[in-house]
């Protein structure tokens, strides 16, 4: 333990952060704040190290302390009995979402929670949907005992409006497992059945042959009624919206196939074909089970209700605090908004010094100073000391969610109308049919019995099961790939869109600049290392951002200050050994503010004497200039909510032709997008805020860029981990490389298809040529298209 | 030969039971989660009363 006191840079026992504000050393142990040091506390009192042994510093740093009053609302029988999904006389139980969980202690410790307080009597972790399933004794606990307890320990639930909005979350779909485990099972008894017939011949076959048939023709009713119902339910609905799709000529093949096979055992005594139909529906849900991969801790429709609070505290006449829930905030109420927490409402500001950083609602970069009276609209974030607000707007009203009033939110979007598959399926039907003419043209005169057989042969034999399998396959691997890489797509469709993409748009807050970082220039007189030390310990008095942006890229060690003063919306004084430092906006220190007063820029003066000023610029993502480059075959445009000072470098990133647009509101964006749409473009946006969320939803593909993909991200067709972001333009050649891959694939499956074609023409086709030919063809479709995917995405460095 | 018939309706009627037993498996949510189950084996369970030994450096 003496050698981990020692060494320079010391990590906190719980969280594993730097401890870069003097370590606090307690029981034997470092730890960076009271917050980690409180929840060890906790723990070890419990006997709950184990948490600590498990992982290394599993913990979540406690350098933001909850305030405990917030969960007040959880008291309201009205929010309980939204949020808790079974009572009776003794329990309880609910399902929280616990974004902050990320090893295997989180789950050891969030399955003991029983240990810190025996009201819970179970508590089950779900790992990969982030989730705890918590069942506890109400009469011995409440549950904002429950979620405080949580909050305690570091793992506060994420309950926001849309949890209480009885938007409950939907049962997981297990239909395709189900249809799946029938169709095996019927197909591995039916096939078991067929096999006598095409081994041991005609002894067998004359005595057991009617009760195989029968007991097949059994077995496969199950598998026509309800696994393969989805494709004549599809290719029901194409016929009824006059649109070709795969389906049909799928359901034409399986109907053929086993219409025919009813024919053969009931009138013929034959076999019929009842192997090859169960088998080929199962290998066609094998492809629709692989294409539903799905990411469950991703939400991908979110709208502003899961970034709103559930609740928010209410100042009543007589002064006291309520916690009221945010649905039921009346226009005239006032509120409290404490450092970090969102403003629910458009609302004035009565009293205290509001800084609301807008960045991820209307992508202004820096936050924004009001002053009392002034209108805060919902969804700012208000930074520093708590502040008093009026609510002018209810919840629904509000500037913001007014743009979920728009149309294009509540249509659903018309998916896959011309995809790749529905396009060659069109072609596959006017084909067939032209064949299975032509054969019945030739036979009938010949031989009417062969006639029919060749024609009903050349409809089953066509059924595409092949080219049904390959888009799956290929989309599903594609999917997978990139999930890999950090890019998580909402469904296999995006795909396709994706590969079709002709022109990106970025916004520009957030997803073309680093949210968190900013660029400092110094312009001016040259700082002496003591000026510097002055000036840093002035700084670390304030919260405001600026000043702790300023602060943080300082060097040195900071010194005592004497009259620490700071001015609303001017700046800060103060005295550090004998000097008077002053740090503000430019009329704080008594100069003409700049020309380009578009910048944000912080004046720095010592003794009355004015030394220079610090310059905030944007920070571009690492490799920006890479993606634009790839992307210059596309047209660029930038869609920003912020105001124009970063044109110029803007314009020399992105080319002359780019279409730079600033000061855009949120329905400006959509209304861009719209337009673009409008010139029959396919347009790929890209954007992190709310203020996005419109045009993330009109264009064909939307991408919300995140930092942290358990984090909120507004609706959208994928989120993208900033990280991953350098890769964009690779993902998108990706995306065509597996197009490719497909139309690849529909040429193998053609080659099957002449095969078996030519036998059927000629009326060879049989029960044994159909059983080996039929998994043949689909296997060898699927090990193509899943190795072609793999081995392309290796040569593309995904 | 008769045997036959008894045999197969014996596979089917097991096969049928393991079938009705795996439709059960994925009603109960056994197939939701697949991946906190293995964590979750690899627990130790604790010897009541007695500390945890602390990972010396």
């Amino acid at each position: 333990m003496e050698a981990a006191l020692q060494t320079d840079i010391q990590h906190c026992y719980h969280c594993g952060d730097t401890c870069n504000e003097g370590p606090i050393v307690a029981h034997e142990k470092v730890f960076c704040c009271d917050g980690c040091k409180t929840v060890y506390e906790l723990l070890e009192e419990n006997n709950l190290c184990t948490y600590y042994t498990l992982e290394q510093n599993p913990g979540i740093t406690g350098k933001q302390p909850v305030t405990e009053s917030r969960f007040a609302y959880l008291d309201d029988a009205g929010v309980e009995a939204q949020l808790i999904s079974f009572r009776n006389d003794s329990i309880c139980k609910l399902t929280f979402y616990v974004p902050q969980m990320h090893c295997s202690s989180c789950i050891w410790l969030l399955e003991n929670l029983f240990k810190l307080n025996p009201g819970i009597s179970a508590s089950t972790v779900n790992f990969l949907r982030k989730e705890v399933s918590v069942t506890y004794l109400h009469q011995q606990t409440s549950l904002r005992d429950v979620v405080q307890l949580l909050a305690r320990i570091g793992y506060e639930p994420a309950i926001t409006l849309a949890d209480t909005d009885g938007k409950k979350a939907t049962k997981p779909n297990r239909d395709i497992i189900f249809k799946l485990g029938i169709a095996g099972f019927c197909f591995g008894n039916v096939m078991l059945l067929a096999f006598p017939d095409y081994l041991a011949g005609a002894g067998i076959q004359q005595t057991y042959g009617q009760f195989f048939s029968y007991l097949s023709l059994l077995l496969s009713l199950p598998v026509l009624g309800y696994s393969a119902r989805g494709f004549f339910t599809a290719a029901w609905q194409g016929v009824r919206q006059r649109i070709i799709n795969i389906d049909m000529p799928i359901s034409l093949g399986l109907a053929a196939l086993f219409i025919m096979s009813v024919y053969h055992i009931v009138f013929r005594n034959g076999a019929g074909y009842l192997d090859s139909f169960t088998g080929l529906v199962f290998f066609m849900l094998i492809g629709k089970y692989f294409q539903q991969k799905t990411y469950d801790t991703l939400s991908f429709d979110r709208d502003y209700t899961s970034y709103f609070p559930v609740s928010i505290t209410v100042i009543k006449e007589r002064g006291e605090e309520v916690s009221v829930a945010v649905r039921n905030l009346k226009t005239g109420d006032r509120i409290r908004i404490r450092n970090q927490e969102l403003v629910p409402a458009d609302a004035i500001l009565l009293r205290g010094q509001a800084m609301i950083d807008y960045s991820f609602v209307s992508g202004e970069s820096e936050p924004v100073e009001k002053v009392v009276g002034e209108v805060i609209y919902a969804g700012g974030r208000q930074v520093g000391e708590s502040i008093e607000l009026e609510v002018v707007k209810e919840v629904s009203q509000g500037y913001l969610t007014q743009l979920w009033n728009n149309t294009i939110f509540s249509k659903n979007e018309a998916q896959g109308i011309d995809t790749y598959a529905n396009v060659a399926a069109k072609w596959f039907i006017l084909v067939t049919f032209l064949v299975a003419a032509g054969a019945l043209l030739y036979w009938v005169p010949r031989d009417t019995d062969m006639a029919m057989k060749a024609f009903t042969s050349v409809l089953i034999i066509a059924c595409p099961c092949a080219l049904s399998l390959s888009t799956p396959f290929v989309h599903g691997n594609t999917l997978r790939i990139f999930g890999k890489n950090k890019f998580y797509l909402k469904n296999t469709a995006v795909v396709e869109t994706l590969s079709k993409i002709d022109t990106v748009v970025f916004d520009k807050t957030g997803t073309l600049t680093e949210p968190s970082a900013a660029e400092l220039v110094y312009t001016g007189k040259a700082l002496t290392p003591a000026q510097q030390q002055s000036i840093k310990s002035v700084l670390r008095h304030s919260t405001h951002p600026l000043s702790q942006r300023i602060f943080q890229s300082m060097a040195g060690q900071v010194q005592a200050v004497q009259q620490f003063q700071e001015f609303a919306g001017k700046g800060l004084v103060g005295e550090v050994s004998g000097q008077l430092v002053r740090i503000g906006s430019a009329a704080y220190v008594g100069v003409p503010a700049d020309k380009d007063a578009l910048k944000t820029t912080v004046y720095v003066s010592l003794d009355g004497m004015v030394l220079g000023f610090y310059t905030f610029y944007n920070v571009y993502r690492p490799g920006l200039k890479a993606i634009l480059h790839d992307l210059r075959d596309k047209q660029l445009s930038v869609l920003s909510g912020d105001n124009n000072h970063e044109a110029a470098r803007l314009r020399e990133l992105l080319g002359e032709e780019a279409e730079l647009n600033f000061s855009q509101s949120p329905v400006q964006k959509l209304e861009y997008v719209q337009h673009l749409k409008s010139e029959n473009r396919h347009v790929l946006m890209v954007g992190d805020g709310l203020n996005d969320a419109g045009a993330l939803r009109q264009s064909d593909v939307g991408i919300a860029l995140t930092n942290s993909i358990t984090n909120f991200s507004p609706s959208c067709d994928a989120i993208l981990d900033a990280s991953a972001f350098d890769k964009l333009s690779q993902f998108i050649g990706f995306s065509k490389k597996s197009m490719n891959i497909i139309l690849a694939s529909f040429a193998v499956s053609l080659v099957y298809n002449v095969v078996g074609l030519t036998f059927a023409v000629q009326g060879l086709f049989s029960p044994i040529v159909s059983a080996i030919l039929m998994p043949i063809s689909s296997l060898s479709v699927i090990l193509f298209a899943t190795l072609a995917v793999k081995f392309s995405a290796k040569r593309a460095g995904l | 030969m008769y045997i036959i018939f008894l045999l197969i309706g014996f596979s089917v009627s097991v096969a049928a039971c393991f079938l009705g037993a795996f439709l059960w498996a994925v009603k109960s949510g056994q197939y939701d989660d697949d991946y906190t189950p293995a964590v979750r084996v690899l627990f130790d369970n604790e010897v009541s009363g007695t500390k945890q030994p602390e990972p010396k450096k």
